[in-house]
């Protein structure tokens, strides 16, 4: 007899444990009866899903989505709960049960909260009806490397793709992540410029040159970095001599060059580009020395040296 | 022209200077020529393009109030990350998880797509997102995988508008999108009223991630041992609440019958 697994949904909400630390809250009707009263009331939601309940006779694996969770909400007033967080530094918590991280999510949150959402609201009104960023980034999944942090952006400002080892796959490949969020940026929100950055110490580059022409093909990490093999290859034909983490270094910025010229084999990417209303951009973020470089594609200069692969770059800066 | 040709000679004796007293081959004595050059000129640079400027100002902030201020923290970082979190969010440009949540640099591995979907295990389709949950999970052992969802979703809104005759007007979005239909196919199902319908499909495609996170074999074993904790999340920019919540799988006691 197959065993099935069941979706049930059981709201487990402990009102003695939420409505200490909750300042506002919506009110949820609940099977239980529980009810939460918000000065401005929201809008009722439950998490009533579809309970297609198979009783077996012997075993019922039942997925929970429990939501005996918090929900902060805004609050205009001056609040007794919201502590003043230095937005520097802050020591994670120790313990990773999952009643302090709530709480740490919180106290977070609501920082935001406090010093940036209600301080420049009419900004975030205006947001929350649409977006108009000027830039799309694509940048690595590294949690030392968001783009928001390193480069400033504010909400509004970018559309962000974040990937192992940022890389673009090219037109031929087929739909991925990357390209539906190309797609949307560039002709949906019509965004003005592409910039694709890389980092020092990338682990995903170091898997792409560390892997074996022939290997085991059931990891997904080789599956996805050989997108970046031509820029494999091309470090291996200049660079063979130098150590390995000298060649890995070379492969990051060799690799944000392959993705750019794979950017320009979307063609609706290249009309826009050709046509002077998109700029595509190369960026390389060293953690080490905290530096950071910049550099345009110079399409006209490209176009000549295709032949042979090469990329023409302007406009280049470098930061320390 | 003489200028042109005395410069040449110039960088060629720089080229061999560097080869020399610091034993760099002809590519890296040439990287480092190009990298003093950069340096040079970026200093006295002043972008005409103000999307440029944003960027640059960005940087020196970046690196005059954090880097330069807690050098140990930053070196230390440098060595490698250990993040606690793997964090899904949505691509879009009001949402970034850093900003809302306050992750520093190196809490949180993190990927961005469209609607924050994780599709089901499938190696040959979505590698990218395998990719990432494999070198989170297996690699750099996170506790936590958090994915989090967000109101006015535009992803959400494709999923809900895309015609049920498989006509497709996004060759790239409309593929990716599909991943939500079995959290649609929820909402219709429920009867939700329809102006509250993209509300709870953005809240139920995070559901749907988070149950397809359990299809991949990394996943589930850390799950078994107790090791990796599945969270769902919910920023509304329109009232300013954020919620959080945790799927949790049980077994529940065996009925026996005789």
């Amino acid at each position: 007899m197959a065993i099935l697994p069941s979706i049930s949904v059981s709201l487990d909400l402990d009102p003695q444990r939420h409505t200490a630390v909750l300042l506002r809250t919506p009110t949820i009707s609940t099977p239980f009866g529980l009810h939460r009263i918000s000065v401005k009331p929201q809008k009722i939601f439950g998490f009533k899903m579809d309970s297609r309940e198979i009783e077996q006779t012997r075993m019922r694996l039942s997925t929970n989505f429990n939501s005996s969770t918090l929900t902060t909400k805004a609050s205009r007033e001056p609040s007794g709960l919201t502590q003043e967080l230095d937005s520097k530094l802050q020591a994670v918590p120790e313990s990773e049960s999952g009643c302090d991280l709530f709480k740490d999510m919180k106290h977070r949150f609501l920082s935001f909260k406090k010093n940036k959402y209600m301080e420049h609201i009419e900004h975030y009104e205006k947001l929350a009806q649409s977006q108009a960023p000027k830039f799309m980034v694509i940048a690595c999944a590294d949690s030392r490397v968001c783009p928001s942090a390193i480069l400033g952006f504010q909400p509004g400002e970018a559309f962000t793709v974040r990937n192992v080892a940022n890389l673009v796959p090219p037109f031929e490949s087929g739909p991925s992540e990357t390209n539906a969020a190309l797609e949307f940026a560039v002709n949906s929100l019509e965004v003005e410029n592409v910039l694709v950055i890389g980092h020092s110490c990338c682990g995903g580059i170091r898997a792409l040159m560390s892997m074996e022409e022939e290997g085991d093909s059931s990891s997904f990490i080789r599956n996805w970095v050989v997108v970046g093999k031509n820029a494999k290859a091309s470090t291996k034909a200049v660079a063979s001599n130098l150590s390995f983490d000298q060649q890995c270094k070379h492969c990051e910025k060799e690799s944000i060059n392959r993705s750019l010229l794979n950017l320009l084999t979307y063609p609706w990417i290249e009309e826009r580009v050709r046509k002077g209303i998109l700029s595509i951009h190369g960026g390389y973020y060293d953690f080490v020395d905290c530096t950071f470089e910049k550099w345009t594609l110079d399409y006209e200069e490209s176009n000549l040296k295709e032949a042979n692969g090469g990329i023409s770059v302007k406009d280049q800066l470098f930061w320390c | 022209m003489a200028g042109v040709s005395v410069s040449e000679v110039a960088i060629q004796g720089l080229k061999k200077l560097l080869s020399e007293k610091e034993d760099l081959d002809d590519v890296a004595a040439g990287a480092k020529i190009e990298k003093l050059t950069l340096e040079l000129q970026g200093q006295k640079s002043h972008s005409s393009d103000p999307a440029v400027q944003a960027i640059t100002d960005g940087f020196t902030d970046f690196k005059i109030n954090h880097f330069e201020k807690y050098p140990d923290f930053y070196n230390e970082l440098a060595e490698g990350q250990s993040p606690k979190f793997l964090v899904f969010a949505c691509s879009d440009s009001r949402v970034s998880p850093t900003f809302i949540l306050n992750f520093k640099p190196g809490e949180a591995f993190m990927v961005r797509n469209i609607a924050n979907l994780v599709p089901p295990f499938n190696q040959i389709r979505y590698s990218g997102v395998g990719a990432a949950i494999e070198y989170a999970v297996s690699v750099l052992g996170v506790e936590n995988i958090l994915v989090i969802g967000h109101s006015r979703c535009g992803g959400i809104k494709r999923l809900m508008e895309l015609p049920g005759d498989g006509s497709v007007h996004f060759d790239f979005v409309d593929d990716w999108v599909q991943i939500g239909l079995p959290a649609k196919s929820k909402v219709v199902a429920q009867g939700v009223p329809a102006d509250q319908q993209l509300e709870a499909l953005e809240k139920e495609a995070v559901n749907l991630s988070l149950v397809n996170l359990q299809t991949y074999p990394y996943v589930k074993e850390k799950i078994s041992e107790k090791k990796l904790a599945l969270r769902g999340g919910y920023y509304n920019f329109v009232n300013g609440s954020f919620e959080l919540w945790e799927l949790k799988t049980c077994i529940s006691p065996p009925i026996i019958i005789e």
